[in-house]
C-alpha cells in the first residue's frame, strides 16, 4: 500500500512552554483505518491537528507523497453552525471551495442520507440529539469526498448505544469510499473494533510507543464485540496502553 | 400564567391607575395648569392630534435617519476593526470619549456648528452619536465571538477573509448585533428629544420642542398629550426592533427559545 501521509520527528511545543508531542514518526498508507489511542492530554488531538495543518509543528516535517488530498475534519464538539439547518451546514464545505448551488445541494443531501440523517435536512442543529448531531457533522465531512478523514475523539460524548451505531455508520462509509482514517480516542474498545492499525501515545509529551496492527473482518457488525478476535484485539491495545503508560511512572 | 392575563393584568392596573388620577384630580380640584386629568389630556391629544402628529413625524424622522445612519457606520466600523486589531486599538479610545462625554453637555456646540437654521441637521447628528456607540461595541463583541471549532473548520475548507466575514462572523455576531440595535433605538430617541431641547427654538418643530413650548405656554394637557406620543414612539420602535430580532433569531438562539421539556 502506498503512503498517503508521512509524520516524520514532528513535534510540538505551545506557547507558553508545554510541550505537547515531543517526536513522532508515522506513516500513514492508503486505506488505512488508523486509531491514535493514548490517555488524556497526550498531544494525540494536536498531532491529529498538524496533519490537518490547524496547527504548526514546532519540529519535523508533515509530508504528502501523493499530494494533499481533499480532507475532512470531525471535531469532538458537533461544531456545526447553529443558524443554519443541516442541508446547509453539510453544503458548507462544498460552498467554501466554490460548487456549483445544485452541485453542491445533491452532494450534500447524499451525504445526509449516507450518514444516516434522511428526513432531517430542514432541521436546525438545537432540535437534533447529540447522536444526530454528531451524523450531522460526519455528513459535513464527507460531503466534500475526502480521501482522508480526520477524527478528533468524535463520539467521546455520546451514550453507549449511539456510539456503537456511529461506529457502523463510519465504517460502512468509510469501506465504501475506500476513505483512509485517522481517528483519534481514549477507548480501546472503540479503537479496537474500528481499526486496521492503533498506534498508542504515551503521556505528554507524546510520543508513538507502540504500533499494532489488527485484522478485523472487512464486513463486521456488533456480533464481532464478542468474538474471541475482538476480545485479543482489545487485550493488546489494552497491554500496549498500560505499558505506555507505565513507560513514564 | 397563561397569556391572557399577562396581558390582562398590566391592562387592568393601568386602567385603574388612570381612573384614580382622574378621580383625584376632580376631587382634590387640582387646576389643570398644574396637573390635567387622563380625560383633559385626552381631549388636548384628540384637538391638537394634527399638529401633533406632524411634531411627532419630524422627530420619527430624526430618530429614525440617526438609527440608520449609527447601524450602518456601527456595522461597518465593527467589521473593521474584527478584522483588524491595530485600527480598533487606534480607534477605539476616542469612540469611548465620544460615549462618555454626556451628549447634553456637547449639544450646543454642534447646533452652533451645524447651524440653527438646520436644527434638524444638528439633531440628527445628536442623535447619532448617543446611538452609534452601543452598535459599534456590540458588534465588535459579536464578530469577535467566533466558535474556534468553527473558525477551525473555514480555515480547513481554505475560506476567503470574505467568505469567513460573511458566512461565519456576520451570522454569530448577529444576536449582540440586535441587543445593540434596542439599545441604540431607544437612544437614538433620547438624542433627538435631547437636540430639540437645546435648540430651544429657532427652526425645531419636534415633540420635544412642542413639550417646552406647552410648558412655557402652560398649556399642560397639551404637554401630556405630546409626552404620552414620545412615549408611545419609543415603546413602538423597540417593540418593532424586538419583533425584528425575533423575526431572525426564533429558528435557532436560545434567547428566542421557549424551555423545551
Amino acid at each position: 500500500m502506498s503512503t498517503l501521509l508521512s509524520l516524520s520527528g514532528v513535534s510540538k511545543t505551545f506557547e507558553r512552554g508545554l510541550e505537547a508531542i515531543a517526536r513522532i514518526d508515522l506513516d500513514v498508507a492508503s486505506g488505512e483505518f488508523l486509531s491514535l489511542v493514548g490517555p488524556s492530554g497526550c498531544g494525540k488531538s494536536t498531532a491529529l491537528r498538524i496533519a490537518a495543518g490547524l496547527v504548526q509543528p514546532t519540529g519535523g516535517t508533515v509530508s504528502w507523497p501523493q499530494g494533499r488530498p481533499q480532507l475532512g475534519f470531525v471535531f469532538q464538539e458537533p461544531t456545526l453552525m447553529p443558524w443554519a439547518d443541516v442541508l446547509a451546514n453539510v453544503r458548507l464545505p462544498l460552498e467554501l471551495q466554490n460548487a456549483g448551488a445544485s452541485e453542491a445541494r445533491e452532494r450534500a443531501l447524499r451525504a445526509i442520507a449516507r450518514a444516516g440523517l434522511k428526513g432531517f435536512e430542514a432541521a436546525y442543529p438545537r432540535e437534533l440529539s447529540g447522536g444526530m448531531k454528531m451524523r450531522a457533522s460526519i455528513a459535513r465531512a464527507i460531503a466534500a469526498e475526502p480521501k482522508l478523514l480526520l477524527m478528533d475523539e468524535p463520539f467521546a460524548a455520546l451514550d453507549e448505544l449511539s456510539r456503537q451505531a456511529l461506529n457502523d455508520t463510519l465504517l460502512a462509509i468509510a469501506r465504501e469510499d475506500a476513505m483512509t482514517v485517522i481517528f483519534v480516542t481514549h477507548s480501546v474498545y472503540e479503537s479496537s473494533y474500528l481499526s486496521s492499525r492503533v498506534a498508542v501515545m504515551t503521556p505528554r509529551p507524546g510520543r508513538i510507543a507502540a504500533d499494532i496492527r489488527l485484522h478485523p473482518p472487512p464486513l463486521r457488525d456488533q456480533s464481532y464485540r464478542l468474538t474471541q478476535e475482538f476480545a485479543d484485539a482489545a487485550g493488546r491495545v489494552s497491554a500496549a496502553l498500560r505499558s505506555a503508560m507505565e513507560g513514564r511512572a | 400564567m397563561n397569556r391572557f392575563w399577562t396581558y390582562l393584568f398590566p391592562l387592568m392596573l393601568g386602567i385603574a391607575a388612570l381612573a384614580l388620577w382622574e378621580f383625584l384630580v376632580r376631587h382634590y380640584e387640582v387646576p389643570v395648569f398644574v396637573l390635567p386629568g387622563p380625560v383633559a389630556v385626552a381631549g388636548a391629544l384628540f384637538d391638537n392630534f394634527g399638529s401633533l402628529l406632524g411634531s411627532l413625524w419630524v422627530t420619527l424622522a430624526v430618530t429614525w435617519i440617526a438609527f440608520a445612519i449609527a447601524l450602518a457606520g456601527g456595522l461597518a466600523l465593527a467589521v473593521l476593526f474584527a478584522e483588524s486589531r491595530a485600527l480598533e486599538a487606534a480607534l477605539f479610545p476616542y469612540a469611548v470619549v465620544l460615549q462618555v462625554t454626556p451628549v447634553v453637555a456637547i449639544a450646543p456646540l454642534i447646533l452652533i456648528w451645524v447651524g440653527y437654521e438646520h436644527v434638524e441637521r444638528a439633531a440628527v447628528v445628536i442623535a447619532l452619536i448617543v446611538a452609534f456607540f452601543p452598535i459599534l461595541s456590540n458588534a465588535t463583541l459579536g464578530l469577535r465571538s467566533v466558535d474556534p471549532g468553527l473558525a477551525d473548520l473555514f480555515r480547513l475548507y481554505g475560506a476567503s477573509r470574505w467568505q469567513t466575514l460573511v458566512r461565519l462572523r456576520l451570522p454569530g455576531a448577529l444576536p449582540y448585533i440586535l441587543a445593540g440595535m434596542k439599545i441604540s433605538g431607544g437612544l437614538a430617541l433620547i438624542g433627538a428629544v435631547v437636540a430639540e431641547f437645546v435648540a430651544g427654538s429657532g427652526t425645531a418643530t419636534g415633540l420635544a420642542w412642542r413639550i417646552t413650548e406647552s410648558g412655557n405656554r402652560l398649556e399642560i394637557a397639551k404637554m401630556f398629550a405630546a409626552l404620552a406620543l414620545l412615549s408611545g414612539v419609543g415603546i413602538a420602535n423597540f417593540y418593532l426592533l424586538a419583533f425584528f430580532e425575533w423575526l431572525l433569531l426564533h429558528r435557532w438562539h436560545e434567547s428566542a427559545l421557549k424551555r423545551q421539556g
